[in-house]
């Protein structure tokens, strides 16, 4: 029999109980995942903070922060929607992150650094904000490269001796941001430096973010890093988000891998990707391929068989 | 037409469609494979989640954290959301091999994509308000695959206040609209005839 | 406060790596168990009741 299948089925039917059947399946896969759960049971890899990050590696929180004075870090060149230290990220002629403009205005120097050793409770650390504050543009530069250098000179130090004064007061700013950290209170500061009750953690994200011997580490240790398939992983040993699989892939592969601009053309091509998804039913061969290979015939081998 | 609103949204509305369509007690013959319990499955997976998701905020984000009963609402809702997406993706193979577009229902395999993208998008905001290491990195990572395309100006992934009210409020109903629309759709149009069955592929396979 | 489960999966995933491709054991898993209940859905035998004839 053959029917036009935009008009109603007019042909055999069978019995079925369609609340039942939701409350059948809501009864099933309860039960799976409490049963799931109870096997398993779910990651949960605790959060850190900076005081972690400063008391498990002060020596990558130093080079970090001193990296924020000296314009070096990830934040510090970031571009919108932060600031405009850099161009942000385009395809072509599609600058979808410039167009976007600075809407979280962040001044990595300031925010992490600056202001919060401003408002503590250190006399050597408020007196070095002091003399930064005073200072010109290109003499601020000379300082903080010269201690970044110097830092990652020493490898494993977290202050570098600067008997000639070459570094001016960011030595002391470090160390006392340092301290800070450990103790605590710079979790605070960056958390309550917009909103007294805060529940936007962009500030010590962003720090941590710029963190390569701390925060990425830590991811890589998980698998959870852009080139390791990270946006499908989980912690642990849990199954992660397998349906990313495909936004995955393209990071682990050339032009992707080392471009410049991966994230927005990745971003742009899933949404063409999606959108030929939703075109499938009027896309050429793509939309034969159900008659082509007859896996319908197994779907309906019961009915194709006992047709009336 | 109508002037009056409410008579416009009744005809366009509940008499459109009748009860038995809706609700029905039969359905036609062929609808008798296991292939066809993936998209309740779907369902049934999404009640899990709303209901493990109210659950979990009745104590708020960081309870699962130190309650045992909280870390097993946590890992349900976490479960749960697996079981979705392995249902919803072989509800979707399912589909794409019955050619279940045919007879004018594009409209229903688009609106299918549509829940499938929202799924996602609403499971990424539940991966970030889990206030632990993971959400911290994930929140980290995504932003910069916003900023890319310029939302991150208005979505901030490393605002957490922002991603659990999306996750707990606007998304949920999103996702539950699109959902609705799409079991609309089906019990509009039904479920389609198999690919022997169609008249209107003679000759154009 | 981790609670423990019956099978601990709180340590460093097993990895199965081709080329450019690395998916984790329980990702592998997930991927397998759909690939078998899509299979499954296709050859298990559907009941028939008597008002089916």
């Amino acid at each position: 029999m053959k029917v036009d299948p935009s008009v109603k089925w007019s042909g055999p039917t069978r019995p079925y109980d369609l609340i039942k059947e939701l409350a059948a399946a809501v009864l099933v896969i309860g039960l799976l995942a409490g049963g799931l759960s109870f096997l398993f049971s779910s990651p949960d890899e605790p959060a850190v903070t900076l005081k972690s990050w400063a008391q498990t590696n002060p020596v990558d929180f130093a080079q970090t922060a001193t990296g924020e004075l000296a314009g070096t870090t990830t934040s510090t060149s970031y571009g919108p929607p932060y600031n405009n230290a850099a161009k942000g990220m385009h395809f072509g002629i599609l600058k979808l992150q410039d167009w976007s403009g600075v809407r979280i205005p962040i001044d990595p120097a300031k925010s992490f650094v600056l202001d919060p050793l401003a408002s503590y409770n250190d006399i050597a650390g408020q007196d070095a904000v002091i003399a930064w504050n005073a200072a010109t543009a290109d003499q601020q530069s000379t300082w903080a490269t010269g201690y970044a250098d110097a830092l990652g000179k020493a490898t494993t130090a977290t202050e570098v001796a600067d008997p000639s004064n070459l570094y001016g007061p960011v030595p002391t700013l470090i160390t006392s941001l340092l301290n800070m950290a450990k103790g605590g209170a710079l979790d605070g500061a960056l958390l309550t430096s917009d909103s007294t009750l805060p529940t936007n953690f962009t500030k010590p994200l962003l720090f941590l973010a710029d963190s390569e011997g701390y925060f990425a580490a830590k991811a890589e240790e998980q698998h959870l890093g852009g080139e390791q398939w990270g946006v499908m992983n989980e912690t642990g040993s849990w199954p992660g988000q397998s349906w990313l699989w495909l936004f995955s892939f393209w990071y682990q592969v050339d032009p992707f891998k080392s471009s410049d601009n991966a994230d927005t053309i990745v971003m742009l091509m899933m949404g063409l990707l999606t959108l030929l998804l939703a075109l499938v039913p009027v896309l050429p061969v793509i939309r034969k391929i159900p008659y082509k290979i007859p896996i319908h015939r197994l779907i309906w081998k019961d009915w194709y068989s006992k047709k009336l | 037409m109508s002037t009056s609103w409410t008579t416009r949204v009744r005809k366009a509305t509940l008499e459109s469609y009748k009860p038995e369509d809706l609700l029905p007690d039969t359905q036609p013959a062929y609808v008798a494979s296991w292939i066809y319990i993936f998209g309740v499955a779907t369902i049934a997976a999404f009640v899990m989640l709303f209901a493990t998701g109210l659950w979990l905020t009745l104590e708020g984000p960081a309870w699962w954290h130190t309650s045992s009963i909280g870390h097993f609402a946590n890992s349900m809702h976490l479960w749960s959301v697996e079981l979705f997406f392995v249902f919803m993706v072989v509800h979707l193979w399912g589909k794409f091999w019955m050619a279940a577009w045919r007879g004018k229902r594009i409209t229903t395999w688009v609106s299918g994509v549509v829940a499938f993208m929202a799924s996602i998008i609403t499971a990424f905001t539940g991966y970030l308000i889990q206030t632990n290491f993971d959400s911290q990195w994930i929140s980290t990572e995504a932003k910069d695959g916003f900023n890319s395309i310029g939302v991150g100006a208005f979505f901030n992934a490393l605002n957490t206040g922002q991603a659990i009210l999306l996750h707990v409020a606007l998304l949920p109903l999103l996702l539950g609209g699109i959902v609705v629309w799409h079991i609309i759709l089906i019990r509009r149009k039904g479920v389609v005839p198999p690919i022997d069955n169609d008249a209107t592929l003679e000759g154009n396979k | 406060m981790y609670l423990a489960a019956i099978i601990n999966l709180n340590h460093p995933a097993h990895y199965y790596s081709v080329g450019p491709f690395s998916i984790s054991a329980g990702n592998a898993v997930i991927i397998l168990v759909m690939i078998a209940i899509f299979t499954l859905a296709l050859f298990l035998p559907f009941p028939h009741g008597k008002a089916d004839k």
